[in-house]
C-alpha cells in the first residue's frame, strides 16, 4: 500500500465538535458516560435531581471538548444523555 | 460554547415507551445499554419499524418488551423462542427478534433453543449474560462461571457453565457473536448484521449485574463490572469456541468476536405435501 502525505488539503479535515444534551431526571448516577467518554467531558452534578442522584453534567474547562462520537449516547442505559454535531462558521480547529 | 444543555426528551424516545422511563433497571445495570444498540439497530436495518417484532420472556431482560415502542410480545418464562417462532411462521414479513436473559433462554428455555438453533428458524436471538437470576436474588444459574459466589452457591459454584457460543455454534446457529454492554459499537454493528442474517442469529451480550452478582462476587458497581470487562476482554474473530467459556479468574481473557457466519437454509415450514417435496428434493 502506497501511502500519499495528507498535507495538501489539510484544512479539509476538521475534528466535529458536539453539544451535550442532558435529561436530568432519568439519570441514576451509573457514571458509565463519566467513566469512558474518551475526551473525559463529564463529571457529577453537584445538584441532586428528582430521583435524588448526581447525574452527568459537562466539567468546568470542557465546554469544547466534546467531539460528537455518540459513545455516552449509546453506552447510557437510562436514554438520559446525548451529543448532537455543532457546526460554527469559520471555526478553525482541527 | 456552553455547558451541557438539558432537554426534556433523547432522539431514541422514537422507539421508547417514554412515559414508562427512568425504567426499573437498577442503576449500573449493562440492560439500558442493549437497549440502546438494539434501537439504533433497528433504525439502521432499513426494514421499516412497524416489521420489527421484539420478544421477550421473564426476568429483567423480558422487561426490555415493555419498554420499546415495537410490536412486543412478553411472554411466559422460556419460552420467547416458540411465541416467536410463531410469529415468524405465521407472517415471514416480520423480522422478530428475540431479547431475554441467560436464564430464560438457556435455563428454562434451553430445549427451545439448542431446537431452535438446529432447525434454523430465521430469529435474531439477543441473550442478555449477567450470570445469575438478577431478578429473583441472585441464584445461580446454567452460566454461573466456576466458583463464582451466590446466594445459593455461598461456598463457590462448582459446576461447569454452558459456553453458549459453542453450544449454539454446535446447534446449528449461523450467526453467532459475544460481545460486553462496554463494547457498545461492535454490539450495534453486530446487531446491524444479526437482524438482516437470514436464519438463526444469536447475539450473547455479557452485562453488569452489581445487585444480583458483583456485590457477591466483590466486583463492586457497575462501573467496576464495565471496567473489569475492559482489563479482561480480548477480541479474536477467529478463537476455537470450544475455548471460550467464561471463567472468575483474572488470568483468562474473556473472548469476543464475531466467531460464526455462515450459511445454512432456514427453516421453512412445510403445511402441504407439494412444500414437502420441494422443501426435501429443492424447487423445481
Amino acid at each position: 500500500m502506497i501511502r500519499r502525505p495528507m498535507d495538501a488539503g489539510l484544512e479539509q479535515f476538521r475534528v466535529p465538535r458536539g453539544q451535550v444534551f442532558i435529561v436530568p431526571n432519568r439519570c441514576k448516577d451509573c457514571q458509565f458516560c463519566m467513566e469512558f467518554c474518551p475526551q473525559d467531558v463529564l463529571e457529577r452534578s453537584d445538584d441532586l435531581n428528582a430521583k435524588g442522584y448526581h447525574y452527568a453534567v459537562v466539567a468546568a474547562g470542557k465546554e469544547d471538548s466534546c467531539v460528537n462520537c455518540q459513545f455516552c449516547n449509546l453506552v447510557c442505559p437510562e436514554f438520559a444523555i446525548f451529543s448532537e454535531e455543532v457546526t460554527e462558521v469559520g471555526s478553525a480547529s482541527h | 460554547m456552553a455547558r451541557e444543555m438539558v432537554a426534556d426528551r433523547h432522539p431514541t424516545d422514537l422507539l421508547l415507551r417514554s412515559d414508562r422511563l427512568p425504567h426499573i433497571w437498577c442503576p449500573g445495570c449493562g440492560l439500558g445499554s442493549v437497549m440502546s444498540c438494539y434501537t439504533d439497530a433497528v433504525q439502521a436495518s432499513g426494514i421499516p419499524v412497524p416489521l420489527h417484532v421484539a420478544v421477550s420472556g421473564i426476568g429483567c431482560t423480558g422487561r426490555v418488551a415493555g419498554y420499546l415502542s415495537l410490536d412486543s410480545f412478553h411472554t411466559t418464562h422460556g419460552r420467547a423462542i416458540p411465541y416467536a417462532l410463531g410469529l415468524k411462521v405465521a407472517n415471514p414479513e416480520l423480522q422478530v427478534t428475540v431479547i431475554s436473559g441467560d436464564g430464560d433462554l438457556s435455563a428454562i428455555g434451553g430445549n427451545h433453543l439448542i431446537h431452535a438453533a438446529r432447525r434454523n428458524i430465521d430469529l435474531t436471538v439477543i441473550c442478555v449474560n449477567n450470570f445469575n437470576y438478577g431478578m429473583t436474588g441472585g441464584q445461580a444459574g446454567p452460566t454461573t462461571p466456576r466458583g463464582a459466589t451466590t446466594s445459593t452457591t455461598p461456598n463457590g459454584n462448582y459446576e461447569e457453565p454452558f459456553n453458549l457460543p459453542h453450544l449454539l455454534a454446535t446447534a446449528g446457529a449461523v450467526y453467532i457473536s459475544r460481545w460486553t454492554s462496554l463494547h457498545v459499537r461492535q454490539l450495534r454493528e453486530s446487531m446491524r448484521v444479526a437482524i438482516k442474517k437470514p436464519g438463526f442469529s444469536f447475539v450473547e451480550v455479557l452485562s453488569p449485574c452489581p445487585v444480583g452478582f458483583g456485590k457477591a462476587n466483590d466486583l463492586g458497581e457497575g462501573r467496576d463490572e464495565m471496567w473489569f470487562y475492559r482489563r479482561r476482554s480480548i477480541v479474536d474473530d477467529n478463537a476455537n469456541l470450544a475455548d471460550v467459556g467464561l471463567s472468575m479468574s483474572e488470568d483468562e481473557p474473556i473472548v469476543l468476536g464475531n466467531f460464526v457466519n455462515r450459511d445454512r437454509a432456514p427453516f421453512r415450514p412445510a403445511v402441504e405435501k407439494w412444500a414437502i417435496e420441494e422443501v426435501l428434493h429443492g424447487e423445481a
